[in-house]
């Protein structure tokens, strides 16, 4: 195009003799006719068919146990005592039990649930300030005014890490129990940490520098989240590099689920003692749980979900079955075409054209 | 701004008082007062004065006056809003930089581009101003910048300069004051291009953009409703989390923000960037046109040109072309093809089994070397002929002796042996080439001699007298006095006129030669009757003198010189026949026939007579013999031309209800056009003559007129003005509301060309104005066929393809985020920032993928480009237009179809192809005509120069021989009014014979 042309003579101006220039290029160009459409058509409804059922089996395959804990049992005092937003310092603790029928082989996931907890709420996701979080100096003590209305509490202090995300983090904790064949119970151990990505850990969530310092002299001067009962550098009294801004959990709840029911990583199994190397046994359990986070005033339910994973994920049903559909529905179409060809173009002399 | 090229000196001494009327300020009926050469007094008035300027800004304006500009548009206008939305922090649901970001590249684009052009055309004005011309001031010429020069002012022109301003002529160095102007540069040179963008939004493309909005609108009140209802019942509960902050005090409050944050979400669902997008695509088009070497023509070196960039998708529903016919569908050029000399024809060439050969490039030509004189340019194939004259055969030398003298060519022997003939219309230059290539070398004329150089031999001829042609006589005569002293009437016209002034000696050679016509008509050549007549010198001496006696008559002149012309023209002895072939553009047959297969219907508007029109007509197979009917409307009152439309338009109707089974149940079957012209399987041809066209494009008439046009196959208007033009242009596309074509090549074809959706120019001879008014221009008729059905056609099918997807897309993400809006509590989140999110979408996406090119966006899409409601949709079109391109076999077909619509749309075909049956193999071979039809008469050109050339007023004083004999004096005074009689008809430009060396 914007080769100047220095050419001279009768034929200056002659476009170049390029592929492109004369649209030469090669390309495909089907002449689509019934004999190679309506086989195309079947032959897609068979493949989305057989991916459908492939994905139907995988999932399948995956065992899940969902526990809906918000008033179960002994939580029900709980539930009714987290009503009371005055007593929300207060301490509450209840236990839930259940039974496994059957083996949860391999991995096995612990998360919690929460239901009708809309995270995807435009005003409540903006509501924090990565620039905080991700550890930059100025931003600890002067955060974005994203974080409205969970900046500063009343005597003017930033809040760390500040935001509605952060102030509403899920605060419930919980401990697993087995209850062994011969009566014995014994804790299922729960590995608390790989629940994130690297990215995560590294680059989105970093904890301000701190030197010499320890972290909570580096956080001094700002203030733990409303409703937070522990400051940020000490969510996790048992492991101190897992405190701050990368502290697994609160980097799980910052990272804000599409959906308002969702769940999120709690641990996983560590399969390293007996009789927990295959999984989870079949028997009965226990779960004691620190029932903190509040549900009622929104309607919302809490749940446990132990899942196992194939490499699909858990256990989702929506893919196998948008497969099934749309392969029954080309299948249809399919069927429509052929009785139109064969009622009016069989024989056609256009379809050759 | 207008340009002359004046070939005259003015003469600066006379003062004149007179009255100038400037272009740049017309001001209708106003009196001016100027004179000449007389600056301080004209300056009183304070006229215009000659600086032009096209250019639209300079340095400090441009940004504002630019940036006014283009928000003007309702794309850039539309960005703004949505950016001042953003700034809105309670609003915003995407962040700013998301929209700026493309608007400012957009307006930084246009504004770079508009700053060149107005750059170039600065530059253009400056040399335009600054070009010099000589003006008399204060007694002495002096060079003057155009800009500097005043009306009033005296200026010198010489020959092949431009004209600085308009101007009166004062006086001239040719002798009588005649001054020649080439008008090539007349209308519309490039300095003043308003751009001419035919954008033409009309309803539809309105209504659809109104339904978009509407839907925007729709979605984001339900998303608001949504979002009213969602803080009444859910959100209060939320508080615990998220307090609400004092905006949202109300839920109401809340719901009429959510609004605006969902129209900044869902603003992709109007396609306002399909603007830029689309004209992206039309400008790649367009240069893949302009790179198209099978539309390059080597002759010329042109190459074609898309010249405006938005129409090419246009060009895929050509439905009516409208074609000029000289210089585009023919090259006007006229070439002696054949004759019949007493009773032999010449110009077929035979093998040696007596078989007839088709001419072609490699046939070998006739050697005429053995004339000094000769034209190289010319060619003919027939050796029999140059055999014959060198034997010396009477009978032939008289024929092309005729054809020597008999004319009013001018000659111009510009070196020794070096001729260049002036002749009034090509067919005259033609028998004149002819006559001279076969040793009948006419040399040079004076007013009352012409001399010829016959077979190598000088020989001087007087001049005794011309008797000119006109429409009624149809006929030209020349008396000479031949060198051995005998007079001779030399005649040649149309066929019927020579053949009833024939003595009855000639009446066996008649019927030969009248057969040779017949066959020469029917190969659309153009035919002309030669004859003579040996005078005795008392008959000529009464003659002459009755003569002399009525051109000194006043009154009724002209009838009483034709009572005497015919008087003479009587008895005459019949030579032979001449046939003129009107040399078609290469490859016109083919490309009517091709387009007329495409369903393209094709009407040609001439300004030429109805029988060259017909004759070009046959030649190019848009009229045949087996069409079952051809009408002539020639009438020249309305009431005639009424007559004559109603008769013929009831006999179409007429023979298609008898033909039809069942007959005419409706009886408002005019009403339904598209339907009845459907069920006309017989082939009619309507011819119009431009005084007929006057009525019959009367408001109560051109009804009538149009549809008696749609039921003919072909259509072709004769002798008709350039408004006229324009006018059937506008018909159509006013009431037909179908893509319309103009095609034509000179200045009288540029309001046609700008009247219609699509004008090409064919960038000839004629000058650029054509080219210049013109959307597409190239330098063959022929191309036509190629932009239409190959580069129209895949540009409709891309842009069709691409408005599809666009479509989709846009749907696709815009429907997301309002499914969304029901998970996020209508808070108008972003769905595309979550990771995880996409990642579950996406067999949605896949799922939906295979839906929309099935139901949604491909009627959609197309439909946003198709403003006829009757016209096929893409499917149908691309069956129509395959026919076609078979026939183009070179021409692949490279477009990916998008879906297995291709299959019902043969399903579909296939049906409406056994609603009606219809021959539609046409031959594409010219078919030779067996028809009696004769070409009545073949010349193309008015009222000729008879009465100059005996006036001897074109010639230099030095060439007239010095004896005036006193009959020309008294006729000199009076040929110059007749010329300004004439004048309204004719246009008074002689034509150059220039072209020797391009011949064949």
């Amino acid at each position: 195009m914007g080769k100047a042309k220095d050419r001279t003579g009768p034929l200056a101006r002659r476009p170049d003799n390029s592929a492109f220039k004369q649209q030469r290029l090669p390309a495909w160009s089907p002449m689509l006719t019934a004999n190679t459409v309506l086989p195309f058509f079947y032959l897609l409804a068979l493949m989305c068919l057989l991916l459908g059922v492939w994905l139907l089996l995988t999932v399948q395959s995956t065992q899940e146990l969902k526990l809906d804990y918000t008033d179960l049992g002994s939580c029900s005092e709980c539930y009714e005592l987290r009503k009371n937003v005055s007593y929300a310092e207060q301490g509450c603790r209840c236990k839930v039990e259940f039974y496994i029928d059957q083996t949860f082989k391999g991995d096995v996931f612990f998360y919690y649930g929460l239901r009708n907890f809309h995270q995807n709420l435009r005003r409540y996701m903006d509501s924090r300030d990565d620039a905080q979080t991700v550890g930059r100096e100025s931003q600890l003590k002067n955060p974005s005014t994203y974080c409205e209305p969970f900046i500063k509490d009343k005597d003017g202090v930033p809040i760390a890490p500040c935001g509605a995300v952060a102030n509403s983090m899920f605060n419930d904790s919980f401990s697993f129990n087995y209850q062994t064949s011969s009566g014995h119970i014994m804790p299922v151990p729960l590995l608390r940490k790989g629940l994130t990505w690297y990215t995560d850990k590294n680059i989105k969530f970093r904890n301000p520098k701190t030197g010499n310092q320890t972290l909570a002299q580096v956080f001094e001067g700002t203030r733990q989240p409303l409703y937070w009962q522990k400051p940020v550098y000490d969510l996790d009294p048992s492991d101190p590099t897992n405190n701050g801004f990368i502290n697994e959990d609160l980097i799980v709840w910052m990272r804000e689920a599409a959906f308002p029911n969702f769940k999120k990583l709690y641990g996983i199994l560590n399969r390293a003692g007996d009789p927990f190397t295959h999984g989870l046994p079949k028997g009965n359990y226990s779960i004691q749980i620190s029932y903190n986070f509040p549900v009622q005033p929104f309607q919302g339910r809490k749940l446990v979900v132990l899942t196992t994973l194939t490499w699909f994920g858990g256990q989702n049903l929506f893919l196998p079955i948008a497969y099934l559909v749309t392969s029954s529905l080309i299948l249809l179409m399919a069927v429509v075409l052929t009785v139109a060809w064969w009622k009016f173009g069989k024989d056609g002399k256009n379809m050759k054209e | 701004y207008f340009l002359y090229n004046v070939v005259t000196e003015t003469n600066q001494r006379k003062k004149l008082e007179y009255r100038i009327f400037n272009m740049l300020s017309v001001i209708a009926e106003k009196e001016r007062r100027v004179k000449a050469n007389a600056r301080e007094y004209n300056e009183k008035f304070s006229y215009a004065n000659n600086h032009i300027k096209t250019s639209k800004y300079n340095i400090f304006t441009f940004l504002p006056i630019n940036l006014f500009e283009q928000f003007q548009r309702v794309a850039n206008a539309y960005f703004v809003v949505l950016l001042i939305l953003q700034l809105i922090p309670e609003i915003s649901s995407l962040s700013w930089f998301t929209t700026i970001v493309p608007l400012v590249l957009v307006l930084v684009i246009t504004a770079v581009k508009d700053a060149t052009d107005d750059y170039f055309r600065h530059k253009s004005d400056q040399k335009v101003n600054n070009r010099q011309s000589q003006v008399l001031i204060r007694g002495s010429l002096q060079r003057e910048k155009w800009m500097n020069v005043r009306v009033g002012d005296i200026i010198k022109l010489e020959n092949n300069q431009f004209v600085a301003a308009d101007i009166l002529l004062l006086c001239s160095s040719e002798p009588y004051g005649l001054c020649y102007i080439e008008t090539a540069e007349l209308d519309g040179e490039v300095i003043i291009q308003n751009s001419p963008h035919k954008v033409f939004t009309t309803d539809q493309d309105i209504h659809f953009f109104f339904q978009i909005f509407a839907f925007l609108i729709c979605m984001g009140v339900i998303l608001a409703i949504g979002n009213t209802i969602w803080e009444t019942y859910i959100g209060r509960g939320f508080q615990v989390f998220l307090p609400s902050e004092e905006f949202q005090s109300s839920a109401v409050f809340s719901g009429f923000l959510t609004f605006w944050s969902y129209i900044i979400i869902l603003n992709t669902v109007v396609p306002i960037s399909l603007y830029v997008s689309v004209e992206v695509l039309r400008l790649g088009h367009s240069f893949f046109i302009n790179w198209d070497q099978k539309m390059y023509f080597t002759q010329t070196d042109t190459p074609a040109e898309a010249r405006t960039t938005t129409l090419n998708e246009e060009l895929g529903q050509v439905e009516f072309i409208f074609s000029d016919k000289t210089g585009t569908l023919t090259q006007n050029i006229m070439v002696f093809s054949k004759c019949s000399i007493n009773g032999q024809t010449y110009g077929d060439v035979y093998d040696e089994f007596n078989e007839k050969v088709e001419i072609t490039e490699k046939t070998a030509c006739v050697d005429f070397s053995f004339n000094p004189l000769l034209d190289r340019g010319f060619k003919f194939y027939d050796s029999s002929l140059v055999e014959a004259v060198k034997r010396e055969e009477s009978s032939v030398q008289e024929f092309f002796r005729l054809l020597a003298l008999c004319h009013t060519v001018m000659s111009e022997e510009k070196s020794e042996g070096n001729l260049v003939y002036q002749a009034q219309s090509p067919d005259e230059g033609a028998l004149v080439t002819a006559a001279r290539n076969f040793g009948f070398v006419f040399r040079a004329r004076t007013p009352e001699t012409i001399t010829l150089c016959e077979m190598g031999r000088a020989a001087t001829y007087e001049l005794l007298a011309i008797l000119d042609f006109n429409n009624v006589r149809k006929r030209m005569s020349v008396i000479v006095r031949n060198p051995k002293g005998q007079i001779k009437l030399y005649c040649k016209g149309a066929d019927t006129i020579i053949f009833d002034r024939l003595d009855p000696s000639s009446e066996e050679l008649m019927y030969a030669t009248s057969e040779h016509l017949s066959e020469f008509a029917g190969e659309g050549l153009r035919t002309l009757a030669l004859a003579y007549k040996d005078l005795s010198e008392d008959y000529y001496e009464v003659w002459k003198k009755k003569l002399y006696h009525v051109s000194t008559v006043i009154e009724n002149r002209e009838e009483q010189l034709a009572v005497l012309y015919e008087e003479i023209e009587w008895d005459m002895k019949l030579l032979g026949a001449t046939a003129i072939e009107d040399k078609l553009q290469d490859g016109v047959p083919e490309t009517i026939a091709c387009l007329n297969l495409a369903d393209i219907k094709i009407w040609v508007l001439t300004g030429d007579k109805l029988e060259t029109a017909m004759n070009i007509g046959y030649s190019c197979n848009m009229l045949r013999d087996d069409m079952n009917e051809v009408f002539v409307i020639s009438g020249l009152t309305q009431l005639e031309v009424q007559q004559q439309l109603r008769s013929a338009k009831e006999r179409v109707i007429g023979l298609s209800r008898l033909s039809s089974t069942g007959g005419a149940e409706k009886d408002d079957m005019f009403l339904e056009d598209s339907v009845f012209e459907e069920a006309i399987i017989a082939e009619y041809a309507l011819i119009i003559n431009g005084h007929s066209l006057a009525h019959a494009l009367e408001p109560q008439l051109e009804q009538t007129l149009l549809d008696l046009a749609c039921l003919c196959k072909t259509v072709i208007c004769c002798r008709v003005t350039p408004m006229q033009k324009a006018q059937v242009v506008e018909l159509v596309r006013r009431h037909k509301r179908a893509v319309t074509l103009a095609v034509g090549d000179g200045a009288n074809d540029v309001s046609m060309i700008k009247t219609a959706h699509i004008g090409v120019g064919i960038s000839g001879q004629e000058g650029m104005q054509a080219a210049l008014a013109s959307d597409y221009s190239f330098a063959q008729f022929r191309f036509l066929q190629r932009l239409l059905l190959v580069h129209g056609r895949w540009s409709y099918f891309r842009m069709c393809n691409f408005l599809a997807y666009f479509f989709y897309k846009n749907f696709a993400f815009t429907l997301v985020h309002f499914w969304y809006g029901f998970f996020c509590g209508f808070s108008a989140q972003n769905s595309s920032s979550y990771g995880p999110y996409c990642t579950v979408i996406s067999p949605v996406l896949i799922w939906a993928a295979l839906v929309p090119p099935f139901f949604f966006c491909s009627t959609t899409g197309s439909f946003f480009f198709l403003r006829n409601p009757n016209f096929p949709t893409t499917q149908n079109d691309s069956t129509k237009y395959r026919k076609c391109c078979e026939i183009q076999q070179s021409q692949r077909n490279k477009i990916p179809s998008i879906s297995v619509f291709a299959l019902w749309s043969q399903v579909r075909h296939l049906q409406q192809s056994r609603k009606r049956h219809r021959p539609q193999e046409q031959s594409l071979r010219r078919v030779r005509r067996t028809s009696s039809r004769r070409s009545a008469y073949a010349f193309s050109h008015q009222q000729g120069y008879g009465e100059l050339i005996t006036s001897g007023k074109n010639m230099r004083m030095s060439e007239i021989s010095s004896t005036h004999s006193l009959e020309r004096t008294a006729q000199s005074s009076s040929w110059i009014e007749n010329i300004l009689k004439r004048k309204n008809e004719v246009s008074f430009k002689p034509i150059k014979l220039e072209n020797n060396e391009k011949h064949g």
